[in-house]
């Protein structure tokens, strides 16, 4: 054994959004300390909603996150709007997944080209990859542009929604616009091939802790806005059921609050959805997980960033299958009218980084009462946790050095893409 | 670097964020086409979003998010301190944002309401500037890449620098947009500066105000506006609280 003792501290974790440290502490050969502490500042956004008018309300929320601020502003949207029985045009349903699926796809390819990838490569960032593999890096830029074209054309930018309203879409894009888009889909298929090759050659740590994987799922479609709260452990609630689902606790050492189900923790996220939802996926992601021999119920961390992959397969094929419905429909009935009314319900969407909650309460002049989020992160913060003294304990048996048990741990807190200001809103 | 026959070496940068969404840095990251491009203007010398390396040695400190808790303002001081020139960019760092609407509350309310018994440090919101000397700022929710692109090559070549001075009416106008106030919204277009090309309003969405206030921005006829239109003076107070930009009109008319 090279190592008895050592300790490990990672003060503001890099490529990663926000700010997170983790400890590592080894004495005699022996994992005393696996922690992940989150130093965000927190913001309040719970206090913030309070007496504002529901129509704001969206517009505030989005702000809670500049990664995933379309998920955010559909999260409050749903809640408000199954609080007040409002039932937006099915154009809208339409225009509101293709967001969704636009945010998802430039989050996913940023986490997998700017921030996982550096570390499988071994370079500190993306640049030096700009001259070592262009290709990839051009691929990785496209479908990154491809997600962000999608939120422009549909909410009018692709950081904080103009035109996600209660009601519906406060604007339809141009038909002339979503062929276009519809072309420029068509064309990031390639790149989609591109990076699945680059990917089959990067290796994943072989690391496997059973854990419980929560989603949505509705039973038609691959999930994204709304449906049943489940568990691979066959844990199943109703969307309202959100805070037994979630179960919020508060430790010293961390700015965030932590989760459990059925066990000590649990994870959401790409792996979640994959994992819950499997059947559901178009066959073009089906076949892809295959090559990467992905299967549900898969328990490798490290695995999410295939899942990642596998879903923007998904997502590329079925947002040019949304626009074709979409190009048949007269886009003229995007918004309904809606009045104040009195109630209370949540809105359960699946952000980039797994389940997101926002529960809200209206009074009858349409002011917020009360109002509480729920973020991916935040969720996946427990599990980061008990997955880094697992790492740590594995790596440690292996006979790695500091450095290489340094470098895996910081590995798989990214293999989450965690949001850190998200989960400390 | 090559402008204008003006070579120089490339800029220094750092990125750093406080109390925020960081939705600001991420813009610098968009317009993929030109991504690779900027990069190659800049040495990102401390960028932790994007990049492991840190140094603290740079020309530019691009600063983004409000201050809300003590070790910030270590932090934004020790960055003033390294920093030739430093930039608040977005609307958290110029006014503290969204991020003040929780100024309405006391402290003690807000942690109690989010965290219970638990203990947790926050101050009341403020700005870049009420703890160090700002020296530009970049408004907007988020900032718009192409105007921080284009003042951080200013910076660099020695150009002027400046933002427009005149309302986001104006853009909003130039796009033959209908205006809100016919749809019987409040807008803040006629008395907030331009920049955003008008997006939100362009999305059918009133402006809130974001980038702050227009230069010679008439409140008394603003509000004027809002009266003869028959519009409501809570939801024009509303939105007048919600970047925390406007407090000179909202206590001219107190």
């Amino acid at each position: 054994m090279t190592k008895v003792n050592c300790s490990i501290d990672v003060h503001h974790l890099t490529r990663v959004e926000g700010h997170g440290n983790i400890h590592i502490t080894i004495r005699n050969g022996e994992l005393v300390d696996a922690q992940w502490a989150v130093v965000e500042t927190p913001r309040f956004f719970e206090v913030m909603v309070k007496g504002l008018s529901a129509e704001r309300v969206p517009f505030l929320t989005s702000r809670i996150c500049g990664i995933c601020s379309i998920s955010h502003s559909l999260a409050s949207i749903r809640s408000l709007e199954r609080a007040m029985g409002i039932n937006p045009p099915p154009a809208a349903e339409k225009l509101r997944l293709l967001a969704m699926h636009g945010e998802t796809l430039q989050s996913h390819a940023l986490h997998i080209f700017f921030l996982a990838v550096p570390d499988f490569v071994n370079t500190p960032n993306v640049l030096p990859l700009i001259e070592s593999h262009p290709h990839i890096v051009q691929a990785g830029l496209r479908l990154k542009g491809a997600g962000n074209a999608i939120s422009e054309l549909v909410t009018g930018r692709c950081t904080h929604p103009v035109s996600l309203v209660l009601g519906g879409v406060s604007k339809a894009p141009q038909k002339e616009k979503l062929e276009s888009l519809r072309a420029q889909l068509d064309a990031v298929r390639n790149d989609l091939d591109t990076t699945a090759e680059f990917c089959s050659t990067l290796q994943i740590p072989s690391f496997v802790r059973e854990t419980e994987f929560v989603s949505l799922r509705n039973g038609n479609t691959y999930p994204a806005i709304g449906g049943d709260l489940v568990s691979t452990d066959g844990v199943r609630k109703d969307e309202n059921d959100y805070l037994a689902m979630t179960n919020e606790y508060k430790l010293d050492f961390t700015t965030t609050k932590f989760t459990r189900l059925s066990r000590d923790s649990f994870a959401a996220g790409a792996l979640a959805r994959f994992n819950n939802n499997f059947d559901l996926l178009r066959p073009e992601a089906r076949k892809v997980a295959a090559q990467f021999g992905l299967e549900p119920v898969n328990h490798n961390p490290f695995m999410n960033n295939i899942a990642q992959l596998v879903e923007c397969y998904h997502i590329v094929n079925d947002a040019i299958a949304l626009i074709d419905e979409l190009l048949e429909d007269s886009l003229a009935d995007t918004r309904v009218a809606w009045k104040p009314e009195e109630g209370a319900a949540t809105g359960a969407v699946e952000a980039p980084r797994g389940i997101l909650y926002h529960y809200m309460e209206v009074d009858r002049n349409g002011k917020v009462r009360k109002g509480d989020c729920i973020i991916p992160t935040t969720q996946n913060n427990a599990n980061i946790h008990h997955d880094l003294a697992a790492l740590a304990r594995q790596a440690l048996a292996e006979g790695k050095n500091d450095e290489e048990i340094r470098q895996l741990c910081e590995m798989v807190v990214r293999a989450y893409d965690p949001c850190i200001s998200c989960s400390v809103h | 670097m090559q402008h204008l026959g003006f070579s120089n070496e490339k800029l220094k940068v750092g990125s750093f964020d406080f109390t925020c969404c960081e939705g600001c840095q991420l813009q610098l990251a968009n317009g993929e086409s030109t991504l690779p491009e900027f990069l190659e203007l800049l040495d990102i010398r401390n960028f932790r979003e994007i990049s492991s390396e840190r140094h603290d040695d740079y020309d530019i400190a691009l600063v983004e998010g409000s201050i809300t808790r003590d070790d910030e303002v270590e932090r934004l001081q020790t960055i003033r301190k390294n920093a030739k020139i430093l930039i608040a960019y977005g609307s958290c760092a110029c006014f503290g944002g969204v991020n003040s609407l929780k100024n309405r509350f006391p402290v003690e309310e807000c942690v109690r309401e989010v965290y219970g018994d638990s203990p947790v440090e926050t101050r009341p919101v403020r700005r870049i500037s009420d703890i160090v000397k700002v020296d530009f700022s970049i408004p907007g929710c988020p900032v718009s890449k192409s105007e921080v692109e284009r003042i951080v090559v200013s910076i660099a070549t020695g150009a002027m620098i400046s933002l427009p001075k005149y309302p986001v009416c104006v853009e909003c106008k130039q796009q033959l947009n209908t205006c809100l106030f016919d749809l019987g919204k409040v807008c803040l277009g006629p008395i907030t500066r331009a920049g955003c090309d008008a997006v939100c309003t362009t999305g059918k969405t009133p402006c809130l105000g974001c980038r702050g206030p227009a230069e010679d921005a008439n409140y008394t006829s603003f509000r004027q506006l809002v009266r003869e239109h028959g519009l409501g003076m809570d939801e024009l107070d509303e939105k007048l609280a919600f970047y925390n930009c406007f407090g000179e009109m909202r206590d001219d008319e107190s």
